[in-house]
């Protein structure tokens, strides 16, 4: 004889704003904040280039050195170039080369480092082995090497991947550890039993589990990205075909834009990239709370004023009955 | 309100349903640690047990007795190092994936743990449409939606369209482990492999998810292995309980004479250590006395019988030589030397001893 | 000083008196909540539970019954968003004022005094209790240091008598917890709890994690050691049959709310509602006949979404209208001797006699109670 059972709750609310609201609460507050500073970083890129005033190479020497006007909102480089405009259209060439490596160096630790912890016996120690190679690389002057042969014409696309390149491993050793783990679940001898494929088990069973490290490894990929292509475009070895935020710093600093005072040249690129940082910074960190609600608030209370800390006991709140 | 579904008040004892999954004599050996300083642990030994249609066998040990390796072996995880497993008679080795998923369709295993057996990124709908995808091939379409419904109503779960949207983490315990017994029974297999399905469950569901599992039994007549820590349930659930202790089988039997006579001085010293509520009354030290000597821990030994460090009425031969499974009557047997002690009655009962030893 | 004798263990239920006099701890409407933002949700709902000194206190109860939270809420140990949202908690030792002490009242530092000193926890994983850098004879210790002023001699020699007292060989001393058995660690656990001789000893689930034989040798330990130093005990565990067994009094938890309280003996034998004979019906027995088995259909309760009126209305064979409107006060057992009380205005003792009895008779009444 059947017997009906009640289910335990109520069915969610129906209506995406009411679910949108849910979810946006569970959201930590520093991904919420990364997350929209990144969002008008982002929004730059796309439509900076289309706002810039003036050509960014354009020089002239009328306007050279000039301070922040009405004409160039952020002054002039030392050759009359318009600041503002270089600073809208480096954006672009920034951000899009972070976001390039962040996808091709995450795809390429997701692969491999999902197989060799999957896989197990051979394929993990050769697996293992190519991405212990790359780790142990010394990356900087490998890069500045590298970097050195691009033609000077070619784009992010390349530097995209020679970036991925070194960047990849790291994540891999990561993903690999949490699918070593995840392998011996439950549920995953679970899909065995009925006979699923290993290459089912691995997309379906296995890597839905990992999508907050995989989320977390992208955003730390861009910013080594960001960061890394600033500082070799700071120290003269990127290409100098287009502009980007680095290479604006290149420039401030070999014509001396600090010792002629000339602030406005390297304080908003300098600022921008501090800002971006931080921003995925925060993201990063809210995506780890999100993936790990125990790191959240960890046992501080709030209410009726007071703050009580975890170490305290129990706190007693009579009029909350 | 309805009332709840009761057990079974009799087991299936007589009529013996066909035989479907056989082990025999296997053996398990795991390697700790590498190189030099390795050692061999053994943690099954010489196991053999058959599983009839129809009927329950409960393999019932401690952690640490091998009992969930048993079923590891059984269900096709792992290799055993020595013996057989024989499916309709015919010795199961499959090479090919093809070979295995035609074994996994005739032996579906339920694991213990209800939080860990789901997926939590999807919802229940999918592993129950996976199963059937893979093993009943013939359904196409609306057809597929039909089969959820109805696999959810036999474990009980109804209305079975709600259930099939909620995610692992809206369920409870009990619940979710009855989606893992319909995720088993969507393969449509003859044998199903229960490893500790309730352990993990509150007290007062347990019996409720067992008797999903009895009805189950009686309805599709499945073959099914109880493994348990908890003899008291095996005594109600099982027809056969099989006692295992550091990987070999101490003593089996019908599971009511088995609990009530038990031989193996193992097995009387879990009886005795179970709770018992009708043993109010009695001043506490009494009550909560064992016989014998302090129990120490678990023994590894390589010679003799492996319960004699623990064990009140070892002696010499006893830590020499490793008794056989020795049958007492008909359907009963226990591997010790000193049955005559352990249980008198039993062996007068069961006539003069019988010299040859049984497959364990 | 508490005037009444102390109650040991095994005394039969006829001589126990209505309420103990002067318990050593002793819980009064007492309720526990969490925090958070969408409100708070009530875990623990105004229960009364009083330790006689010396006494075996069960507390029965399954998931959702809040009986490790109202035993470590009692002792001001759960962190935020934890909160205690009323009653009281008075505790009556030896070495303390004669009128007692309000827990509830103390600060953080008289509180650590009184933790461990005169109330001691002992937790269900000793794997997760025990620092697994630091050698067993370390903890015990740190123990003795922080609560006793002992010598190094002294304090070595008292390490000692506590191996011997719970029965680990004294050349373990020295041994990290990784290199005990379970049962061992458990020991260990309880040693560390009597280390300085306390009034009261919090058991939550100390043996579950164990095997079944090991769990009996510790409990005959327990008994033996209470028989010794006389202190007082709470038991939380959710397998009653033990309880049944080891325990003067059991109180039944179901859904934060204290449902029956009474001697072993009561409530196995008068019975008085219908969770705890659901309960009583769920655990096969080996020895004796075959009983009927039941269990409880339906799940244990969500504390944010609890019915109104009695927690178990849900899932109760007996339930009527009127149970939405129970206001869940403790009603004596009619019938039964003193001190046997019942959440449950409704059922009465001889129709939950026995499974078959009153499934029969709630299905004659058509579900209504007699």
């Amino acid at each position: 004889m059947a017997v009906a059972l009640p289910i335990q709750r109520a069915p969610r609310a129906a209506g995406s704003l009411s679910r949108l609201r849910a979810v946006s609460r569970g959201v930590p507050g520093k991904a919420k904040v990364g997350g929209a500073i990144l969002g008008l970083f982002i929004l730059i890129a796309i439509i900076g280039p289309a706002l810039a005033p003036y050509d960014p190479s354009a020089t002239s020497l009328q306007t050279s050195a000039l301070g922040p006007s009405a004409h160039h909102l952020l002054g002039t480089t030392s050759t009359g170039q318009d600041v503002l405009s270089q600073l809208l259209v480096g954006m672009r060439s920034t951000v899009v080369l972070g976001l390039l490596t962040g996808v091709i160096a995450t795809t390429l630790a997701v692969v491999v480092g999902l197989s060799a912890g999957f896989l197990g016996g051979a394929a993990d120690e050769a697996l293992s082995l190519f991405s212990n190679v790359f780790l142990v690389l010394p990356a900087l002057p490998l890069l500045i090497v590298l970097l050195g042969y691009l033609p000077p014409t070619s784009g992010e696309l390349p530097v995209a991947i020679v970036l991925s390149a070194l960047g990849w491993p790291w994540g891999a050793r990561v993903i690999r550890a949490q699918t070593l783990t995840l392998r011996n679940r439950d549920y995953v001898l679970a899909a065995r039993e009925l006979g699923e494929r290993n290459w089912r088990i691995i997309l379906f069973e296995i890597l839905p589990n990992e999508v907050s490290l995989i989320a977390a490894g992208f955003v730390g990929t861009v910013l080594y990205a960001i960061l890394t292509s600033v500082a070799l475009a700071f120290i003269g070895v990127a290409s100098f075909s287009g502009w980007s935020l680095g290479t604006m710093l290149y420039w401030a600093q070999s014509q001396e834009a600090i010792e002629t005072g000339a602030w406005w040249w390297y304080v908003p690129p300098g600022v921008s990239v501090a800002l971006l940082g931080m921003s995925l910074v925060l993201l990063n960190f809210g995506l780890d709370e999100l993936g790990n609600p125990r790191l959240r608030d960890s046992g501080r209370l709030k209410l009726r004023g007071r703050t009580w800390r975890a170490s305290d006991p129990t706190p007693i709140v009579r009029e909350m009955a | 309100m309805t009332a709840p579904e009761t057990m079974a008040s009799t087991p299936v004892a007589a009529s013996l349903g066909a035989l479907v999954l056989e082990a025999r004599g296997l053996c398990k050996d795991y390697r700790i640690g590498r190189g030099p300083g390795s050692s061999t642990v053994s943690a099954v030994r010489d196991v053999s047990l058959q599983l009839r249609r129809g009927s329950v066998v409960a393999l019932v040990g401690e952690s640490g007795s091998g009992k969930s390796t048993v079923a590891k072996l059984l269900a096709g995880q792992e290799w055993p190092t020595a013996g057989q497993i024989l499916l309709d008679g015919e010795p199961v080795r499959p090479s090919s994936r093809h070979a295995f998923r035609a074994f996994k369709s005739d032996v579906q295993m339920v694991f213990q743990d209800p939080f860990a057996s789901l997926n939590p990124t999807h919802r229940v709908r999918y592993p129950l449409e996976r199963a059937v995808r893979l093993h009943q091939r013939e359904l196409k379409g609306a057809a597929i939606g039909a089969e959820l419904v109805r696999l959810l109503e036999e474990v009980r779960m109804i209305p079975a369209e709600q259930f099939l949207m909620r995610y692992p983490h809206e369920l409870s315990g009990g619940q979710r482990q009855r989606i893992s017994i319909a995720r088993a029974l969507a393969v449509k297999p003859r044998v199903l492999l229960a490893d500790e399905p309730v352990s993990m469950l509150d007290v007062s569901i347990r019996l409720e998810v067992l008797d999903v599992i009895d009805q189950l039994r009686a309805r599709f007549d499945l073959a099914v292995l109880y493994i348990t820590h908890d003899i008291a349930s095996a005594r109600y659930f099982a027809n056969e309980t099989l006692v295992m202790y550091a990987g070999e089988i101490v003593e089996r039997g019908p599971s009511e004479d088995l609990t009530q006579n038990p031989a193996h001085p193992y097995t009387q010293l879990l009886l005795a250590a179970a709770p018992d509520p009708d043993r109010l009354g009695a001043p506490v030290d009494e009550r909560l006395k064992l016989g014998g000597r302090p129990v120490a821990g678990t023994s590894a030994r390589t010679a003799g019988c492996r319960f004699s460090d623990r064990c009140p009425l070892a002696e010499d031969r006893c830590r020499a030589e490793s008794p056989p499974l020795r049958a007492i009557g008909e359907q009963r047997a226990a591997a010790c030397w000193r049955l005559e002690v352990a249980a008198p009655g039993l062996l007068a009962d069961a006539g003069a001893e019988r010299s040859t030893p049984m497959p364990r | 000083m508490s005037g009444a004798k102390p109650i040991t263990a095994g005394t039969p239920a006829a001589s126990l008196d209505a309420r103990p006099q002067l318990p050593v701890l002793d819980i009064r409407d007492l309720s526990i909540a969490f925090a958070g933002e969408h409100g708070n949700v009530g875990v623990v709902r105004h229960v009364d539970l009083g330790l006689a000194p010396g006494e075996v206190v069960g507390l029965a109860g399954e998931s959702g019954s809040g009986k490790s939270t109202l035993a470590l809420g009692a002792c001001r140990l759960l962190r935020p968003p934890a909160v205690i949202t009323g009653g009281s908690v008075i505790y009556r030792g030896r070495r303390v004022s004669a009128s007692g002490v309000e827990i509830l009242d103390l600060s953080g530092r008289q509180l650590r005094e009184l933790r461990w000193r005169e109330i001691a926890i002992v937790f269900q994983s000793a794997m997760n209790a025990l620092n697994p850098v630091l050698r067993i004879s370390d903890q015990l210790g740190d123990v003795l240091d922080a609560h006793l002023d002992l010598g190094r001699e002294e304090k070595r020699e008292r390490l000692m008598s506590l191996l011997d007292l719970v029965g680990i060989p004294r050349q373990r001393l020295r041994s990290y917890p990784h290199e005990l058995s379970g049962g061992m660690r458990q020991r260990v656990m309880i040693a560390m709890a009597l280390s300085t001789e306390p009034e009261v000893v919090i058991m939550d689930e100390p043996t579950t994690a164990l095997d079944v034989v090991v769990q009996r040798e510790i409990l005959a330990e327990i008994a033996a050691l209470q028989k010794q130093l006389k202190f007082a005990v709470l038991f939380i565990t959710h397998d009653l049959s033990l309880l049944l067994e080891i325990a003067d009094r059991i109180a039944i938890l179901y859904g934060g709310r204290l449902v029956e309280l009474g001697s072993a003996e009561q409530i196995h034998h008068q019975t008085a509602h219908p969770y705890t004979r659901g309960l009583l019906d769920s655990f096969p027995s080996v020895r004796g006949p075959r009983r009927e088995l039941a269990g409880i259909s339906g799940s244990p309760p969500d504390p944010r979404d609890m019915p109104p009126g009695c927690p178990f209305e849900p899932r109760c064979r007996f339930a009527t209208e009127n149970c939405q409107a129970v206001d869940m006060r403790l009603l004596a057992v009619p019938g039964s001797a003193a001190g046997h009380v019942t959440a449950c205005p409704y059922v009465k003792s001889d129709m939950l006699a026995t499974a078959d009895a009153s499934r029969a008779a709630a299905a004659s009444n058509g579900g209504r109670p007699a």
